[in-house]
């Protein structure tokens, strides 16, 4: 140490030369290997896994997309065609950057799903949460640019409808859509933007999910009994348990991933976006990817312009302050009777919110996205806040190991620690 | 148990596709029904001598109106076309190329490189040409229309008489299959207008089968490659989710949790 | 492996020893690794020339305009072709050259389809510069045919490399006569 050294315990001499500089071996160790991870996880934890493979999906296929791609409106349509006709493995390489948006839509959604019902947005993980949902927002960002690249008329269209958003902000609104678009409607210099932003998102992605895994590794994880871990007979090292069981994760969402890209890969797609975009025909139905559906209801259940986009944007908004309007003592829904049942309703509700989304602006639809939009809103406005200060909630167990083993829980991890095993609760 | 687990789970990631996909695909026209397309199902292939026909019907009728720019003659090789018959076809059609050493475009017989020949230089054109309305190309039009093959079987054999009373707009015809039922296409198959090189009777619902099964390889030409690699892809996973849960059952074994 | 996992179960803090000799770890190890190479396949393939520009690798030539002593410069495939309709003497100059004066021996007949035409690809075998001398007023180096301005490589009226760094000839490609005054490049 002397020297300057790191004080390495590798033994392998050359990686024992860089880790003495450059500690990455050690960090790996000891935030990878050695890592201290509650015993108990179900399979919920792989999505985070999943969803770090699928971001390197998307950005290694994006890589190669690019090489290929043309962005100006006049090539943009044939540009992807000779992709997936001209370029060798072009087509897969296309198929699955396409469906890959779709399983990380999904992935996230289930990643969010379960930080909603374990309650990992809870103290002390409310910065770790909230920096997960800015992830979401820059996907969201970076979908919704990407899906404009092939310029179909869904493309096209798409784009229109949704910088028109900001046309609702007062005053300045109009002159931000000019902005947005480099001219007087969505045009070349649009493409050209966000082809640049669409590239660009996705490392500024990678750059928060380092800090938002750098987060999760001073609190540690969450776990679906929502209490802290005690102490070394309540987690196991990270490797080898949870990497295989990662693996395991991983191997079946790589299947679902293949069979959608191989046997239906347009199947979440939508026709229209085959058809080159169009500025002077809009299609019949106008839809956005099914993964903003549910927000694109919250958007229409508003008869208001600006109204609609308040609301849509407050529907992600609300989530950064989840910490604190959900004010319960207790993480995890497993102990949260009323609760739990109320946020399978609002899931259900989600749900019927994705398909409303898809439906044309009538009735009953309307009425039904606005009772669904209203409850939404509800489950984060009025039911968590009341619920953390009315609901009886079970009893929780005292640690980890006790819940997971019973009695043999004194016999294998030896008396609980004292001071920890007193108040269970001690971080929530 | 655990397995119980990831499959509610799964269950959970397959509701969204369920419940959004159909209802994305649900155009404003009517359903078009099952026309039973060897290449519709999950591992299907192309039925190349149909394909081949189609593509006679798609030369000698609908190029007459439909460019396909997205294809090049020799496309035509995945086909099963021998190279000598693709360079014929391809010869059969004049194409413009230069500028030449003095500036000037020239003509010359096409190539295997050459793209399908366009019936109109630019969409005005087709416009003029064609009443005001735009024949569209044809080279994703499979992919371009909810459960695209069955709706252009039934596009093409689905002209009749417009029911009574339905005021047809001038130069429109009346379709079953077509969103608003008015369609500027007229119909252009009738049975026996064209001789088929392997003697097959060109009946209408023929000819249309055939020029189905063409685009819908010419719009999706890696169909077949795309389900073989998915096979083995699949396979392979399978395999290795075997091992892969192998293994974890043996590093879990001795650890209750 | 039960016993090393036994005592790790409730520990926790170290990782458990996985035996080396673990049949079914290394063959899902061994399956996973093809997996990841049959990931990167796709990829590298993707990077090969694609269809629509092998499609285009040739390229069809009009000899007639070409008068004798002249040179024409042809695209192929993004590279400059030189195509020359070759003097007699220049002919008889190649001919007339020891094979034990070349720096990479080749006939001057193997390098020729059909009299008086030389067809060659124009990119030096060095590091790919255009060698000067399709013009009649470029210089033609020491041996009258073509010269590399960029480090000075020498080639004679059959296109081979006499003097300079470059190590191979100017390189044939493949060609045939369509007719008496035409040719395919590719």
């Amino acid at each position: 140490m002397a020297s300057g050294l790191h004080d390495s315990q590798v033994t392998n001499p050359v990686l024992r030369w860089i880790d003495q500089r450059l500690p990455v071996v050690t960090m790996i160790q000891k935030e990878y290997g050695v890592f201290p991870t509650p015993r108990n996880f179900n399979y919920f934890w792989n999505f985070g896994a999943l969803a770090m493979i699928n971001l390197m999906i998307m950005i290694a296929t994006g890589i190669f997309l690019a090489m290929n791609y043309t962005p100006h409106t006049a090539y943009a349509f044939d540009s992807v065609e000779r992709i997936m006709r001209d370029v060798n493995f072009g087509w897969l390489i296309r198929y699955v950057h396409m469906n890959g948006a779709s399983m990380f839509f999904i992935v996230v959604y289930v990643h969010i799903w379960r930080g909603l019902y374990y309650g990992s947005y809870k103290a002390p993980r409310e910065l770790l949460w909230m920096l997960g949902v800015v992830i979401f927002l820059l996907m969201m960002a970076t979908a919704f640019m990407g899906y404009v690249l092939p310029w179909g008329q869904m493309s096209f269209w798409g784009a229109t409808v949704i910088t028109n958003l900001f046309s609702a902000i007062p005053v300045v609104g109009p002159t931000i859509v000019t902005y947005l678009w480099g001219g007087f409607s969505v045009d070349n210099p649009t493409l050209n933007r966000f082809f640049s932003l669409h590239y660009l998102l996705p490392f500024v992605i990678v750059g928060v999910v380092f800090l938002h895994v750098a987060a999760l590794h001073i609190t540690g994880s969450n776990n679906p009994l929502g209490i802290e871990p005690k102490g070394p007979q309540d987690t196991l090292p990270f490797h080898p348990y949870y990497t295989i069981k990662d693996s395991v994760g991983i191997v079946v969402y790589l299947a679902v991933f293949a069979a959608l890209v191989f046997f239906a890969p347009n199947y979440l797609g939508h026709p229209d976006n085959y058809i080159p975009a169009n500025p002077l025909v809009t299609p019949a139905h106008i839809v956005p990817e099914w993964y903003f559906l549910p927000f694109y209801a919250i958007l229409r259940a508003v008869p208001d312009k600006l109204g609609g986009v308040l609301l849509m944007g407050g529907a992600i908004v609300v989530l950064f302050f989840l910490p604190w309007l959900d004010t319960s003592k207790v993480r995890s829904l497993r102990f949260r009777p009323i609760t739990r049942i109320i946020f399978m309703l609002w899931t259900i509700n989600f749900f019927v919110l994705m398909w409303v989304g898809a439906k044309p602006a009538e009735q009953p639809y309307v009425l039904i996205s606005q009772i669904c939009t209203m409850f939404y809103f509800l489950y984060f406005l009025v039911v968590l806040p009341a619920m953390g200060r009315f609901e009886v909630v079970m009893k929780l167990p005292e640690s980890i190991s006790r819940a997971v083993l019973g009695a043999k829980a004194d016999l294998g991890g030896g008396p609980l620690p004292g001071g920890a095993a007193a108040k269970p609760m001690e971080k929530a | 148990m655990r397995i119980l687990k990831a499959f509610a789970l799964s269950a959970a990631v397959a509701l969204p596709l369920v419940a959004s996909a159909p209802a994305l695909a649900a155009g404003s026209g009517p359903t078009p029904p099952n026309a039973h397309f060897s290449f519709n199902t999950l591992f299907g292939t192309f039925d190349r001598a149909a394909a081949q026909r189609g593509f006679q019907v798609y030369k000698e009728v609908c190029s007459a109106c439909h460019a396909m720019r997205q294809l090049s003659y020799r496309n035509l090789l995945d086909l099963g076309l021998s190279e000598q018959q693709v360079r014929e076809i391809a010869a059969s059609f004049t194409v413009t190329d230069g500028p030449n050493d003095e500036g000037q475009m020239f003509e010359r017989p096409g190539r295997l490189s050459d793209r399908f020949r366009r019936p109109f230089p630019n969409e005005q054109a087709a416009r003029a040409a064609n009443n005001g309305a735009y024949p569209p190309d044809l080279s994703v039009m499979v992919k371009a229309r909810p459960d695209g093959a069955n709706y252009i079987h039934a596009l093409l054999t689905g002209y009749t008489d417009p029911p009574a009373g339905m005021v047809m707009m001038d130069g429109m015809n009346y379709n079953t299959w077509f969103p608003g039922h008015q369609i500027a296409m007229p119909n252009v198959l009738n049975d026996d207008q064209i001789e088929y090189a392997d003697g097959t009777k060109a009946t209408v619902d023929q000819m249309s089968r055939d020029v189905t099964t063409f685009l819908a390889w010419a719009a999706e030409p890696e169909t077949e490659a795309r389900r073989a690699m998915g096979v083995k892809v699949l396979i392979f996973l399978t395999i290795l989710g075997g091992l892969v849960y192998a293994v974890k059952r043996k590093i879990w074994a001795d650890v209750k949790h | 492996m039960a016993d090393s996992m036994a005592s790790q179960a409730t520990g926790g803090g170290t990782a458990p020893e996985v035996t080396k000799r673990d049949f079914l770890s290394l063959t899902t190890a061994a399956f996973a690794a093809v997996g990841v190479g049959a990931i990167a396949w796709p990829f590298i393939g993707s990077l090969a020339p694609s269809k629509d520009v092998l499609a285009l690798a040739s390229t069809e030539v009009d000899l007639s305009p070409i008068a004798v002593g002249q040179s024409v410069t042809v695209m192929w495939r993004g590279k400059p072709v030189f195509v020359r309709n070759r003097t007699a003497e220049e002919i008889q100059a190649a001919r007339a050259t020891p094979m034990s004066e070349l720096k990479d021996p080749a006939t001057d007949q193997s390098r020729v389809r059909r009299d008086p035409w030389l067809v060659v690809v124009g990119v030096c075998t060095h590091l790919g510069c255009v060698p000067l001398g399709q013009k009649s007023t470029d210089a033609k180096g020491d041996y009258n045919g073509w010269f590399c301005p960029c480090h000075g490589s020498h080639y004679d009226t059959s296109a081979r490399i006499r003097k300079g760094p470059a190590p191979t000839n100017l390189v044939v490609p493949d060609y045939t006569f369509t007719s008496d005054r035409a040719i395919r490049i590719g």
